[in-house]
C-alpha cells in the first residue's frame, strides 16, 4: 500500500463518513431528547430523493437541497406526532418510516420519471460541486502534510464541511446554550422540566425537527454530492451504521466524529479491495463491510464501555401526579 | 379498569387503524394519478379471483405467517424482535445445509429434518442478541438490527465461497429432487382438483400447525403463562420465581426458530437452492403481522393472508398499470404506522366516546392503577 | 383583613367514573403553615395538581392573593408564585445542583451568564433559609434530604412565595423531618405561605397553623392547629372512630423458624445495600422491621423472598438456603414454606394485565393442582380464585376481572388471599397496608395476627410507624443496611425508635451533635 494509496482511502473516508456524521448528529439531537429513531434510514432516503428530483427538475442543486431537506422534515413531523403527541411507540414508528422512505420514493420515482425507480443523471448546477481549501494547490507541495490537506481534506462539497462543524456546533448548542441543557434534561427526565414550566412536547418536537434537517442534509449529500443522482435504495443501511455510530459514541459529538470516521473509513478500504490479504490471513470483504455492526455489537455488550442511552429515552412522557 | 370493552380493543380499534391506512394508501395512488377504486379491483382480483391468485397469496401468506408469529411470541415477552430478516437468512442457511447433505430420498423424510435445521439456525441467530439482553442488558432492538446485516454479509460471504455453485452466481447447487416439497398443484391434483402453478407448497399445513402450536404455547402452558407475566412486569416474574434469563432466552429462541421456519417455504419449497436474496423483507413484514394481528395467532394468520395478498396483488397491480409493487410497502408502511405507532391516536377519542356512554361519576374507592 | 394566599372555591374534578375532588374550598393565609391531611385517595394531591396546572379543575375558581387566577400551566403557577416540592422529587439525575436549579428559569439563550447569577442567587438564598447545598454536586450522588432541599431552592429561586410540599416526609428520617420543618419555620418567618400535605398527624400537629382535612375527595373541615387533637383529626380523616391499637393476645414464641446470619447485599448498581444484617424470628411470634424506606428493608424482603441474591447464611428451620444461584429463586424458596407479599403489589405481587384468576395462582402457577402435564390447567385456576374471592371477600367477585379493575385494599387482599392459602412457615410481609382503605387495614391486621396465632412466623417490614407498633411481637430498627437494635413494643416509643431509624445508638447519645451529624450525611450520601 503506497503513500497515495492512503491518502486516496483518507479522502473517500471522509466522503463516505459524511453521510453518517449527519446522520449521527441528527439521532444524536433526537436521542437526547427521549425520542428514539431507528427512522433515520428512511429520512436519509427520502431526502436522498427529493433532493435528486427537484435538483434534476429545476437544475439547481440549492433548491433540491431545500426539497431534501423540507421531505426529510415531514418525515420527522410523522415521527413526532407518533412518539411525542400520540405516544406511541418510537421503534415501531421508526420501522414505519422507514417502509414508508423505501415504498414512496420508488413509487413517485416511477411517477415523475418513469426510468426504473431512479432520477435522472444529476450534473453541472444540479450537483453540489467541490471547494478547494484556501492554499491547498500552494501546500500540496509539503511532504506528507500535504498531500493529505491537499488531496483528502480540500476538494469536497459544501456539505462535508457543513457536516465537520456541525459538530463542534452540536456540541456548542447542548452543552453551552439554555437550549442544550432543556434538551438534555428532557431526555433525561422529562418530569423536572415540566414542572420547573417548560413545554416537553415543545422540545421533543425541536428536537425531531433538528434531527429531520441533519439527516435531509444527509440524504441531500448521498443523492446530490456522494453520488448523482437517486436510485432504489441508495441508503443501504447507512441509517442504520449511523444509529450504531450513535451507539458507539455514547450520544456524545466528538465521539460521533470518530466513529463515523472510523466508520467511513471500513467503508472506504471494503469498496478499495475485495480482501484483505495480511499474508498469513486474509480478511474477506463481507467481515469488513460487518465491522461497524459487529463493533456495535461488542460495545452493547458492554465489553468495552458500557453504552448507555439517555434515562428517558423510548418512553412518551406522561404526567404524573 | 379497562378503558375499552373487549370488542372494541379486539376488533374495533384494529379495524378503523386498517381502514385509516387503506384510505391513505387510496390517497396516494390517486396523487400518482392511479383510481384507487380500480387499484384496488386489480388488487383483490389478482390475489383471490383465482386459483393462481390464491396459490401466490397463500404462498406469500405461508412467509408471513412464521415471520409474524415470530414476532408476536418475542412481543409476548416485551421483546421486539427486529432481527426476523437476520434470522430467516440463518434458517434458509440451516435449509440449505440440510437439503444439500443428504441426498434425500423422499420429501417426507427431508421435511422434518429442514424444519429442524431452518428453526436451530434461526433460533441460534437469535440466541446471541437474547443472551446480550438476558445478561448484559444490551437493547435487543439495536442487536437484532445489526444482527440482521451481519447475517446477510456472512450470507454473501458464503455464496462467493464455501458454498459457491460453479458458475457466475452466487447460489449454492440446486437441491436434490428427493428434497422437493410437493406443490398445491400436485397435492390438489392427486385429488382431482385443478389448481395453478404457484410456489404454494404443504409448508402452508406446517405454518398452520405453527399457529395452532403457538396458540398452545401462549395460552394454554406453563411456559406461556411465563411468558406472558414476564412481558407485562419483570420484577413481578422475579417474585414469583420466574428466571429472566430463561424467559428471554426461551422466547427469544422460540421467535428465532419460528423465524428460521420460513426458509422451509421460501427456500425448500420455492427457490430450492440457497441465494443471497431469500428472506426479501418478509422479516419485516412480520412486524406488521404480528401488530395487526395483536399478536395472537389467529389474528397472524388473518394478517398474514391480507399481506399475501397484498404482495400479490401488490404484483399484480404493477403488471397491468404503472404502480410500481413498492405500493405493497407503503401501505405496509402504513399499516405500521397506523396500528403500531398511531394506535393512540385512534383508541384515546373512542376511549372518550366509551365513557361518555357510561354512568355519570360518582365517589368511591378509584381502582388503583398507575398513569 | 388581609386577602388570603390562596383561595380555592368550589374545585370539582372527575377523572372517568372517579370523582377525585368535590366542590373544595379552602382559604390559606399568608404566612401560615396549613397543613392538608387525608388517607390515600382522599384527593390531596390532585387538589394540589390542579393549584400547580398539572390538571384542569372541571369547575370551580382559583384565587392568589385575591385575584382570580387561570392555572393553566405549571408555568402560570410559577408565574403566581407558587413553588411544589413533589413527592417523588423532579430533578435531573446526572445534572449539577445548579444546572437543576436553572433548569427553565435561565435569563438568556447561553449557560454561561445564567449560572453564574444563579450561583450567587443560591448563595444568598442558603444562608437567608439555611439551605447549604455544593453546588457542583451531582444529584445522584446527594441523598435524598439533600435532594430535597435542591426542590425547595428551586421553588424558591422561581421566587415562589407560595409553597407546596408534597408528603415530604415520607423518605426522610425524623432528624431529617426535624430539620425539614425548621426550614419550613423559616420560611414562614420570612412570610412563605407553607401548604403540608400528609397522612402523618404527627407532623401536623408539630407544625401547621391551621389544618384541613379531606376525605374521599371532600374537605371535612378547617381547624385552626391549636384548637385540635390527634383523635379529632383521625376521627375526621376516616369518618368514624378508629382502633389505634390492634387487639391481639401476648406471643407466645416457639422454635426459631428463620435465622438471618450477617446478610449482605448489593444492589444493581453495586452499592451495598445491606451490611451484615442477623436476626431470628420464632414461630408465633411476628418481628417489626422499621426504618425510613430505602435503608435496606426492601432489600432483605428480596433476599429472603429469593428475588435478589445475597451473601451470608439463612437458615430455615434448620436448613440452609441457597443465597445465590439457581435454587435461590422465589419458586425455590416457596417450596420451603416461605410465603411473601411483597412492598409493591402492583409491580410485583400482581400482573395488573391478567385476570384475577390468572394472579391467584401467580407464583405457584407450577403447583401440580394447576397443571396437567406441560399445560395448565385453567378451570382449576379458576375454581381455585373463586374459593379465595369467597373466603377473603373480595369485590368485585368475578374472577375474569383484571387486577387493575379492582381497588388497592381488593388487590392487596388477593395478594394476601394468595399467600395465606398454604399455611406458610413463614410470611415475609411488606407494607401490608400501603394505598389501602381504612376497611381492608383491618381485615388485613386481622389476617396478620390470626396467622401468627396458629403458630406460623412473620417478618413485618413497614414504614408506618404505627404499624409496626401496632402489630409487632418484638421490633427491629434497620439503618443504612444494619439493624440498629431490638426493642419490645411495650418498652419503647416513638422517640426512641426515631432515634434508632436516624442512626442514633444509645452509645451514640451521649457523642456530639458533629458526630450525628457526620452520621446522617454518610447515610445520606449512600441511599443517593
Amino acid at each position: 500500500m503506497s503513500f497515495v494509496d492512503i491518502v486516496q482511502i483518507l479522502d473517500s473516508t471522509i466522503r463516505l463518513a459524511t453521510p453518517l456524521l449527519l446522520a449521527c448528529l441528527a439521532g444524536l439531537f433526537s436521542e437526547r431528547a427521549g425520542v428514539f429513531d431507528i427512522g433515520l434510514e428512511g429520512k436519509m432516503l427520502v431526502a436522498a430523493f427529493f433532493s435528486a428530483a427537484v435538483a434534476a427538475v429545476t437544475g439547481q442543486v440549492w433548491v433540491g437541497l431545500l426539497a431534501g431537506v423540507g421531505a426529510a422534515m415531514v418525515f420527522a413531523l410523522i415521527h413526532g406526532l407518533a412518539s411525542i403527541t400520540f405516544r406511541g411507540d418510537q421503534l415501531i414508528s421508526g420501522v414505519a418510516i422507514n417502509f414508508l422512505a423505501a415504498g414512496m420514493t420508488v413509487l413517485i420515482a416511477q411517477d415523475w420519471f418513469a426510468q426504473g425507480s431512479r432520477t435522472p443523471a444529476l450534473s453541472g448546477d444540479a450537483r453540489f460541486s467541490s471547494i478547494d481549501l484556501p492554499f491547498a494547490e500552494a501546500l500540496s507541495g509539503v511532504p506528507y502534510l500535504g498531500p493529505i490537506y491537499a488531496e483528502a481534506l480540500s476538494g469536497h462539497t459544501i456539505l462535508v464541511y457543513i457536516a465537520l462543524l456541525a459538530v463542534p456546533a452540536t456540541w456548542y448548542i447542548l452543552f453551552r446554550t439554555r437550549f442544550g441543557l432543556r434538551l438534555r434534561a428532557v431526555g433525561e427526565n422529562p418530569g423536572a422540566v415540566d414542572t420547573a414550566g417548560v413545554s416537553v412536547t415543545r422540545l421533543r418536537y425541536a428536537a425531531v425537527m433538528i434531527c429531520g434537517l441533519l439527516t435531509g442534509l444527509a440524504g441531500a449529500y448521498l443523492a446530490t454530492g456522494l453520488a448523482a443522482g437517486f436510485t432504489k435504495d441508495m441508503t443501504a443501511g447507512r441509517g442504520f451504521i449511523a444509529l450504531a455510530a450513535l451507539i458507539f459514541a455514547k450520544w456524545r459529538p466528538w465521539h460521533a466524529l470518530g466513529a463515523c470516521l472510523l466508520f467511513g473509513f471500513l467503508q472506504a478500504v471494503s469498496n478499495r479491495y475485495s480482501t484483505l490479504d495480511f499474508g498469513i490471513v486474509q480478511i474477506p470483504n463481507a467481515f469488513v463491510l460487518a465491522l461497524p455492526y459487529i463493533l456495535t455489537v461488542v460495545i452493547l455488550a458492554g465489553f468495552v464501555g458500557k453504552a448507555i442511552p439517555p434515562r428517558a429515552g423510548g418512553q412518551p412522557y406522561v404526567k404524573e401526579r | 379498569m379497562d378503558k375499552l370493552p373487549r370488542w372494541a380493543d379486539i376488533a374495533l380499534v384494529p379495524f378503523i387503524n386498517l381502514a385509516l391506512a387503506l384510505i391513505v394508501s387510496g390517497l396516494v395512488v390517486a396523487l400518482i394519478g392511479q383510481d384507487p377504486f380500480e387499484a384496488l379491483a386489480i388488487m383483490v382480483n389478482g390475489a383471490v379471483g383465482s386459483s393462481y391468485g390464491w396459490g401466490y397469496t397463500l404462498y406469500y401468506a405461508t412467509n408471513f405467517v412464521f415471520t409474524g408469529l415470530a414476532v408476536a411470541v418475542a412481543f409476548h415477552a416485551s421483546l421486539f424482535n427486529i432481527g426476523g430478516e437476520g434470522q430467516a437468512q440463518l434458517g434458509a442457511l440451516g435449509v440449505a445445509l440440510v437439503c444439500l447433505a443428504v441426498p434425500w430420498p423422499h420429501w417426507t423424510l427431508a421435511l422434518p429434518v429442514a424444519i429442524l435445521g431452518g428453526a436451530l439456525f434461526g433460533a441460534a441467530w437469535a440466541a446471541i442478541p437474547a443472551y446480550l439482553q438476558a445478561r448484559r442488558g444490551s437493547h435487543i432492538v439495536i442487536t437484532t438490527i445489526m444482527f440482521n446485516f451481519i447475517a446477510s454479509a456472512l450470507l454473501v460471504y458464503l455464496l462467493i465461497s464455501a458454498l459457491k455453485a460453479p458458475g457466475m452466481a452466487p447460489e449454492t447447487v440446486r437441491f436434490p429432487e428427493g428434497a422437493r416439497l410437493p406443490t398445491a398443484l400436485e397435492v390438489f391434483g392427486a385429488i382431482g382438483i385443478p389448481f395453478s402453478r404457484t410456489p404454494l407448497n404443504v409448508s402452508f399445513i406446517v405454518a398452520l400447525i405453527a399457529c395452532w402450536g403457538v396458540w398452545v404455547l401462549i395460552w394454554r402452558t406453563r411456559l406461556g403463562y411465563e411468558i406472558r407475566a414476564f412481558g407485562r412486569s419483570e420484577p413481578a416474574a422475579r417474585y414469583a420465581g420466574i428466571s429472566p434469563f430463561r424467559i428471554t432466552m426461551l422466547a427469544m429462541l422460540i421467535s428465532g426458530g419460528l423465524a428460521g421456519l420460513m426458509a422451509v417455504n421460501a427456500v425448500m419449497g420455492e427457490q430450492e437452492r440457497l441465494i443471497q436474496d431469500n428472506v426479501l423483507g418478509a422479516g419485516f413484514v412480520g412486524i406488521a403481522v404480528a401488530l395487526m394481528g395483536r399478536s395472537h395467532p389467529v389474528g397472524v394468520l388473518l394478517a398474514a393472508i391480507l399481506f399475501g395478498a397484498l404482495y400479490q396483488g401488490g404484483a399484480e397491480l404493477e403488471f397491468e398499470t404503472s404502480v410500481p409493487r413498492e405500493m405493497v410497502v407503503v401501505i405496509q408502511a402504513l399499516v405500521i404506522l397506523f396500528t403500531g405507532a398511531l394506535d393512540g391516536m385512534v383508541r384515546s377519542p373512542l376511549e372518550r366516546v366509551f365513557l361518555t356512554f357510561r354512568k355519570q361519576p360518582k365517589p368511591g374507592l378509584a381502582p388503583e392503577t398507575r398513569p | 383583613m388581609t386577602e388570603p394566599a390562596i383561595e380555592l372555591k368550589g374545585i370539582s374534578k372527575s377523572f372517568g367514573q372517579v370523582q377525585a375532588n368535590r366542590n373544595i374550598s379552602i382559604r390559606v393565609m399568608p404566612g401560615t403553615i396549613h397543613g392538608i391531611i387525608g388517607e390515600n385517595g382522599a384527593g390531596k394531591s390532585t387538589l394540589m395538581s390542579i393549584l400547580y396546572g398539572f390538571y384542569k379543575a372541571d369547575s370551580g375558581d382559583v384565587f392568589i392573593r385575591g385575584t382570580r387566577t387561570e392555572i393553566p400551566d405549571s408555568q402560570a403557577a410559577i408565574a403566581a408564585g407558587i413553588g411544589m416540592v413533589f413527592q417523588h422529587f423532579k430533578l435531573v439525575q446526572n445534572f449539577t445542583v445548579l444546572e437543576n436549579i436553572v433548569l427553565g428559569a435561565e435569563e438568556g439563550p447561553l449557560l454561561r451568564s445564567s449560572l453564574a447569577r444563579a450561583r450567587k442567587l443560591l448563595k444568598q438564598l442558603s444562608d437567608e433559609y439555611e439551605l447549604h447545598v455544593d453546588p457542583d454536586a451531582r444529584i445522584e450522588d446527594l441523598g435524598v434530604g439533600m435532594q430535597q432541599r435542591v426542590e425547595i431552592l428551586k421553588a424558591l429561586y422561581r421566587r415562589a412565595d407560595i409553597l407546596i410540599l408534597d408528603e415530604p416526609t415520607g423518605v426522610l428520617t425524623p432528624a431529617e423531618a426535624d430539620h425539614l420543618f425548621r426550614i419550613l419555620q423559616g420560611l414562614k418567618r420570612e412570610g412563605k405561605t407553607v401548604i403540608l400535605i400528609t397522612h402523618k398527624l404527627r407532623e401536623i400537629m408539630e407544625v401547621t397553623d391551621t389544618v384541613s382535612v379531606m376525605r374521599r375527595g371532600e374537605m371535612e373541615a378547617t381547624v385552626n392547629t391549636a384548637e385540635t387533637s390527634p383523635e379529632e383529626l383521625a376521627e375526621l380523616m376516616v369518618g368514624r372512630k378508629v382502633l389505634l391499637r390492634v387487639d391481639k393476645a401476648p406471643a407466645t414464641p416457639g422454635d426459631v423458624v428463620l435465622e438471618v446470619e450477617n446478610l449482605s447485599v448489593r444492589d444493581d448498581a453495586g452499592v451495598e445495600r445491606l451490611r451484615g444484617v442477623s436476626l431470628r424470628v420464632r414461630r408465633g411470634e411476628i418481628l417489626g422491621l422499621a426504618g425510613v424506606a430505602g435503608n435496606g428493608q426492601s432489600e432483605l424482603l428480596e433476599v429472603l423472598g429469593g428475588m435478589r441474591e445475597g451473601r451470608g447464611r439463612v437458615t430455615m428451620n434448620g436448613t440452609a438456603l441457597d443465597l445465590t444461584g439457581a435454587r435461590s429463586d422465589a419458586r425455590t424458596r416457596r417450596q420451603r414454606g416461605i410465603a411473601h407479599v411483597p412492598e409493591d403489589r402492583q409491580r410485583e405481587g400482581l400482573i395488573m394485565e391478567f385476570h384475577a384468576w390468572e394472579n391467584a395462582g401467580f407464583g405457584y402457577h407450577d403447583d401440580p393442582r394447576f397443571n396437567r402435564g406441560l399445560l395448565m390447567d385453567n378451570e382449576a385456576l379458576r375454581e381455585d380464585a373463586r374459593a379465595k374471592i369467597a373466603r377473603f371477600d373480595i369485590r368485585p367477585t368475578d374472577p375474569w376481572l383484571t387486577a387493575k379493575s379492582f381497588s388497592g385494599g381488593n388487590q392487596q387482599k388477593l395478594v394476601i388471599a394468595r399467600e395465606l392459602e398454604r399455611e406458610p412457615d413463614l410470611l415475609l410481609i411488606g407494607q401490608p397496608t400501603r394505598g389501602v382503605d381504612i376497611g381492608a387495614i383491618e381485615f388485613i391486621h386481622e389476617q396478620i395476627v390470626a396467622l401468627r396465632d396458629r403458630g406460623k412466623a412473620i417478618l413485618l417490614v413497614s414504614v408506618e410507624l404505627d404499624e409496626i407498633m401496632a402489630l409487632s411481637d418484638r421490633i427491629a430498627v434497620m439503618f443504612d443496611g444494619r439493624i440498629m437494635g431490638e426493642r419490645t413494643p411495650g418498652e419503647t416509643n416513638e422517640g426512641e425508635l426515631g432515634l434508632l431509624m436516624a442512626g442514633i445508638t444509645e452509645t451514640d447519645r451521649d457523642h456530639s451533635v458533629a458526630e450525628i451529624e457526620a452520621n446522617l450525611a454518610r447515610r445520606a450520601g449512600k441511599t443517593a
